[in-house]
Formats: C-alpha cells, sequence, structure tokens
C-alpha cells in the first residue's frame, strides 16, 4: 500500500496525488493521442461519439453524483445545445464563436430550471425535470423558422479559421481536446469552494446550510454548470449526427445518460468514462452477439434497451457504486492483500420513517 | 381529437361538443388515475417509486390478449360457457389479475426487496431499468405490432340524444369507480389493510409491533400490479396493446404528482384533471400541445402548489 507524505500544502491540492497517477494517466493520454495511427475510420467515430457521451455525462455527474439532484431531462440540453449551436452556424457564427454562445445559452436555460427545482427533490425533481424534457421538445418540433420542425435541419460543417474538422481524425481530435478541457474543468471546479459546496448540499443540505452555504445559489448554480457541459457536449453532438431531427432526443436519451453515470459510478469522474465506454461498447458487444447467438435471440425487438434496463438492475442490486466503486474495490483489495475485510464496504441501511401522518 | 364536432353554428352543438369531450376526457383520465392508483399505493406504503407501472400495465393487456385466445380455444370444447359470449373474457380478467398478482409478488422479492433501506433514487432507476426489461420481453413474446383485444366493451355506443359514449368509456369509468370503492373498503376496514396503513408510516415501528412488514410489502406490489393489469385491459379497446402502451405511465405519474403523492384519492382526481384538459387543449389550443398539457399542468402544479391538490405531506419538503 502506497502512503503519500505531505511535505507542503501544495500537496493538497495537486491534481495527481502521486508520480503512479502521473504516469498512468500519462500512458493514457499518449495511448488516446496516437489511437487514430491504429484505428480505422469506424472506430474513430466510435471513439468520438464515446468522447462526445462523456462530455455530457460530466455535466449530469456534476448534478447527481455531487449535487444530489436527479435530472430525467438532460436530453434537452443536450437538444438546446446541438439546435442553438447549428442554428448560429447557419446564421454565418464562426465556429469558435458558436460553441461558446450556445454553451453559455444551454447554461442560463439550465438555471431558469434550477429556479423552480429548488423548491423540489429527489422524485419532484426528477418528474420536473422530465416534464420541461417533454415541453423543450415540443417547443423544439414546432418552432419551425428556427429548429426545421420534423423535417429537422442540416448541420454545417465545423470549420475553424478555414480548417474543415469534418473528417474522421480531425473530429476525432476535436471530440478529445474538448473532453479533456471538460474533465479539467470539472476536476478544478471540484477542489474549489463551489465544487466543495456542491458535495456538502449532496451530503446534507442542513448541515451545509448551517455551514454558511447559500443553498438555493449552490443548486442553481449547479444547474447552470450542468447543462453548459451538456450543452456543450449538445453542440459536439449535431457535428456528429450532422442532420438534427427532433426525434433524436428522447426521454430515451435522458435515461440512456443517467444510466451512463450510474453504472459509471456516481460521485467519481472517473466513472463518467467508464460509463461512456460502457454505453458506447454495448452496442458493438451485441452486434458482434447477435452473429454468435442463435437467430431468435437476434431478432428480439428492443433487446438493446432490454439488456441496458437489465444490467442497470443488476449494478443497482450488487454494485451500487458502479465500475469505478468496483475498481476501487480491487485496488483495496490488491493493497491490504491478505488483510481486506469484506465489511470495508459494507452499506448502512436506514429504515423508513416518514413525515406523511395520513 | 374530433375536428368533426367543429361545427359552432349553433350553442346547441357546443354543449354537445363539450360534453362530448368531456366524456372521453373523463374515460381517458380514469385510466391515468388507475394508473396512478398504483403508484401511490406503492409510494404510500414502501416509500418507492415505481416508475414500470405503466409497463406492468402493458404486461397486463398483453397477458389478457393470451388468456383470452387460450379461452376461447378452451372454450370451444365446453357446451355452456363456449354459448356465452363474455366468459372467455371474464375468466382472462380474474385469471390476469391472480397472474399480475402473483408477478407483483415475484418482482418484490426478487428485485426490490434487496433495494429497502436503499436511498429513493436508486430504486428510481432501478424501476426505470425494469419498465425496459419489461419492454423487451413483452417484444420478445409478442412482438411489436399493435394487437387489438377482443374485449365485449369494444365498439359498441350509447346515443344520449345526439351524445356518443362508447360502452369502453362506460366501462373505464365504471371499473374505475369499483376499484376505488374496493380499495377504500379494504384500507379502511380490514386488519391487513389498517397494517399496511402501519407499515407506511413507520416501518421499523411497524416491525416492533408484530405487522409482517414484508409480507405487506409484497402484497402492496401485488395488489398495485392487478390495478396496472385491470388498467391495462380496460384502456386496451381504447389504445391498441402494443409493448410502447406503457409510456402514459408518465403521465399517469405526473397525475399522481397533481393530486399529491401519496394520496389515493388525489391520484384518481390528478388523473381526471390531465385526463379531461387533453381533448380541450386539443381542439382549442395549437396542435401537438395536448401531448405535453399534462406536463405543462404538472409544472405549474409544482410551481403554484407543490405538495399537490390533496397534501399528504405535513412537514416534509417535496
Amino acid at each position: 500500500m502506497r502512503f503519500v507524505q505531505k511535505t507542503n500544502y501544495a500537496q493538497d491540492v495537486n491534481l495527481f496525488l502521486h508520480n503512479g497517477q502521473r504516469f498512468w494517466y500519462g500512458l493514457l493520454a499518449l495511448a488516446v493521442l496516437l489511437a487514430p495511427l491504429v484505428l480505422d475510420r469506424f472506430y474513430l467515430g466510435e471513439f468520438a461519439y464515446l468522447y462526445i457521451w462523456a462530455i455530457a455525462g460530466v455535466g449530469l455527474m456534476l448534478l447527481v453524483g455531487y449535487t444530489g439532484l436527479v435530472s430525467l431531462g438532460h436530453a434537452a440540453f443536450l437538444a438546446i445545445g446541438a439546435y442553438a449551436h447549428a442554428w448560429l452556424l447557419t446564421q454565418g457564427v464562426p465556429f469558435v464563436l458558436s460553441v461558446p454562445l450556445a454553451t453559455a445559452f444551454c447554461a442560463i436555460i439550465g438555471y431558469l430550471v434550477g429556479l423552480p427545482a429548488l423548491r423540489m427533490t429527489g422524485i419532484y425533481l426528477a418528474i420536473a425535470t422530465l416534464a420541461f424534457e417533454r415541453i423543450a421538445a415540443w417547443v423544439i418540433e414546432h418552432w419551425e423558422s428556427v429548429t426545421g420542425g420534423h423535417f429537422g435541419m442540416r448541420v454545417p460543417d465545423p470549420t475553424v479559421f478555414g480548417m474543415n474538422l469534418d473528417g474522421p481524425v480531425p473530429f476525432y481530435y476535436l471530440c478529445l481536446g474538448i473532453l479533456s478541457l471538460s474533465l479539467f474543468a470539472a476536476l478544478n471546479l471540484l477542489r474549489s469552494p463551489t465544487g466543495r459546496a456542491f458535495i456538502a448540499v449532496r451530503d446534507s443540505e442542513v448541515s451545509a446550510q448551517s455551514m454558511g452555504i447559500n443553498l438555493a445559489r449552490t443548486k442553481c448554480t449547479a444547474f447552470a454548470l450542468s447543462a453548459a457541459f451538456t450543452g456543450l457536449a449538445g453542440t459536439l453532438f449535431s457535428h456528429r449526427i450532422g442532420y438534427l431531427a427532433p426525434d433524436a432526443f428522447t426521454v430515451q436519451t435522458s435515461i440512456q445518460l443517467l444510466l451512463m453515470v450510474v453504472v459509471g459510478g456516481l460521485g467519481s469522474l472517473q466513472g463518467v468514462v467508464y460509463g461512456a465506454i460502457f454505453l458506447g461498447l454495448l452496442p458493438q458487444a451485441i452486434a458482434i452477439g447477435r452473429d454468435v447467438l442463435p437467430q431468435w435471440i437476434g431478432e428480439i425487438p428492443g433487446l438493446e434497451p432490454g439488456l441496458f434496463g437489465a444490467i442497470l438492475v443488476l449494478f443497482l442490486i450488487f454494485e451500487p457504486l458502479g465500475i469505478h466503486g468496483r475498481w476501487v474495490k480491487v485496488r483495496l483489495w490488491f493493497d491490504q492483500f491478505p488483510l481486506y475485510r469484506r465489511a470495508t464496504y459494507k452499506r448502512q441501511r436506514s429504515y423508513l420513517r416518514t413525515e406523511r401522518v395520513r | 381529437m374530433p375536428r368533426v364536432f367543429a361545427c359552432r353554428t349553433r350553442r346547441a352543438h357546443t354543449i354537445l361538443e363539450t360534453l362530448q369531450l368531456l366524456i372521453i376526457g373523463i374515460s381517458q383520465g380514469c385510466v391515468y388515475g388507475l394508473i396512478a392508483l398504483g403508484f401511490v399505493l406503492i409510494y404510500k406504503a414502501t416509500e418507492m417509486v415505481n416508475f414500470a407501472q405503466g409497463d406492468m400495465m402493458m404486461l397486463g393487456a398483453f397477458i389478457a390478449f393470451s388468456l383470452i385466445e387460450a379461452f376461447d380455444w378452451l372454450f370451444a370444447f365446453v357446451p355452456v360457457l363456449g354459448a356465452l359470449p363474455g366468459a372467455s373474457f371474464a375468466f382472462a380478467f380474474l385469471g390476469t389479475l391472480l397472474v399480475m398478482a402473483a408477478f407483483g409478488v415475484v418482482l418484490e422479492r426478487g428485485v426490490l426487496r434487496p433495494m429497502i433501506g436503499e436511498p429513493p433514487f436508486a430504486v428510481l432507476m432501478l424501476t426505470i431499468g425494469l419498465g425496459f426489461v419489461l419492454r423487451a420481453v413483452a417484444g420478445a413474446i409478442w412482438g411489436n405490432q399493435p394487437r387489438a383485444l377482443d374485449s365485449p366493451f369494444a365498439g359498441g355506443t350509447f346515443d344520449l340524444g345526439g351524445l356518443i359514449i362508447g360502452y369502453e368509456n362506460v366501462a373505464i369509468v365504471v371499473g374505475t369507480a369499483l376499484l376505488c370503492g374496493a380499495l377504500y373498503l379494504f384500507f379502511r376496514f380490514t386488519r391487513i389493510g389498517i397494517a399496511m396503513q402501519a407499515a407506511s408510516q413507520n416501518q421499523l415501528a411497524a416491525f416492533y409491533v408484530g405487522i409482517p412488514v414484508k409480507r405487506v410489502f409484497a402484497l402492496v406490489w401485488a395488489i398495485s400490479a392487478a390495478i396496472a393489469a385491470a388498467a391495462g385491459i380496460l384502456v386496451a379497446p381504447v389504445n391498441l396493446i402494443d409493448p410502447l402502451m406503457g409510456f402514459i405511465g408518465i403521465k399517469a405519474f405526473a397525475a399522481a404528482i397533481v393530486g399529491g403523492f401519496g394520496s389515493l384519492p388525489g391520484a384518481i382526481v390528478g388523473g381526471l384533471l390531465i385526463g379531461i384538459a387533453e381533448p380541450f387543449v386539443a381542439l382549442h389550443l395549437p396542435p401537438g400541445l395536448s401531448e405535453v398539457s399534462a406536463f405543462v399542468i404538472l409544472l405549474a402544479m409544482l410551481v403554484v402548489r407543490p405538495q399537490g391538490i390533496f397534501p399528504s405531506l405535513q412537514q416534509k419538503k417535496v
């Protein structure tokens, strides 16, 4: 087991705890940077897609995993980001300006959604965000002058200073770059007072308030930042699908985002990436499975969402901390090899005592 | 929605049209109310939120579909029953309620019992996942094409001086009223019903005074699944049955919250409110708005009166 002896206060705020982490994350960075040399077009596209999901997941993780507010409506922010970006591009706004503008627009919408959401928690918030998502989808479907309604709208190619980034390799690097920036921003955010306030609110609203945290402002900030990250993913998503139509963003998309965050592991940024990998690989695995398994299994309609659902159920029952949680346990087992105790992560159950009196 | 009635030259027509829309709204609202009843029942007793309630309704409708076919085949050999028109439907109805109640118990025992004591969010995600699984299972067994239930209520209409009321609408309203009455009596007067109320207020205390909390929970799930099945069978003549029909569960959810989550009469009232609003919005406001009217009502309610029409929360913040 590794003990880091701290000799300096600056070590407390370092991004990496020790040189081992620097080495492994450096290796990972090298691998993803050099990936276009080995991977073909198809897999590059899939990886770029995975990065986009991860960016959206960072947004949702800030809200669900760190602030403890559940949103079933994040597909709306993805859609708003995508449509705002595409509309700005068609109005002649350059790509480098349009992405931040669309992101900022999403942040504003997120802040506005956060305002009424302050009065709710848990299930009420989830259903309210779901309602918001349905209403946003309706607006997108019917505001034809801007969104093209059912016919959808074509998204212009991304061009930066005259360079067309639509090819698989440039687009891969674009997504990778924005994902790295998002992860870095989220990491820094979580080390800042704002991020600490998020976590305090998640763990106990009462104790957070008594430490002087402004609950209303913190929750609204969380919503705005979460919407901004998801909207940023939306701008890239619009280029990825190339043609925006209302049926690209549904309740299913919101649920997939939430599933990604839960399966990856709530309360960890690594979990977002694991979840995105899971979400990106599962369709491939199913496609391979279809060739191997008997035909009648492969022809079941709705097989993919069904498998998603089954995996989600299994994770929630057997590993509520997600893939990241499992990894942490495995690492701890190796760290403390002969002395690992199963009870380390035993969950504390709390039994219901409701405030409802009728 | 029925633009046919949009003839507004005479006042009588307008009244008739309004009544007609009201009837459509009430019967649709009863369906929302029934599904919402299932939500509320489970929430009241176990403080869990079952997002798969709509999908349980879908499953119930499909099981009824298969049972009707089975009984049709069986009764062809039975002289007396074969001659009765609604016999196989009646048997299938009861059979479906039993099958779904058993399914509810299995679900509670297998999937939800391990989740007792977990945060509500985890249970919510779990039931969302469950909904996906149920949809895939139904798709695998019955296929994705919509099917019509062979119901004795389908097609027939009463004509009350120009006012046309379908049998199926009457069946929905009567069925809802009967179920609500039965539930009221059950919770008010039976021993186990009162035990359920106790378990819903304080699990640990109920356990200490000797209420079999686990069995009570299993029973709640059984009742709630049976109600979902009843809703599915009643709505089947109006909407066709297909694996995605459970999505109206989301609107029923809105209904439950509008009514005040945790209140049984609230569920029905909320369902009626949303059900009645829909046809009127469809007629008088821009097209497509009726699909989201339930959510607009929900958001408005959450902003203005978050505890719902019949609040059941005393101190707890919603």
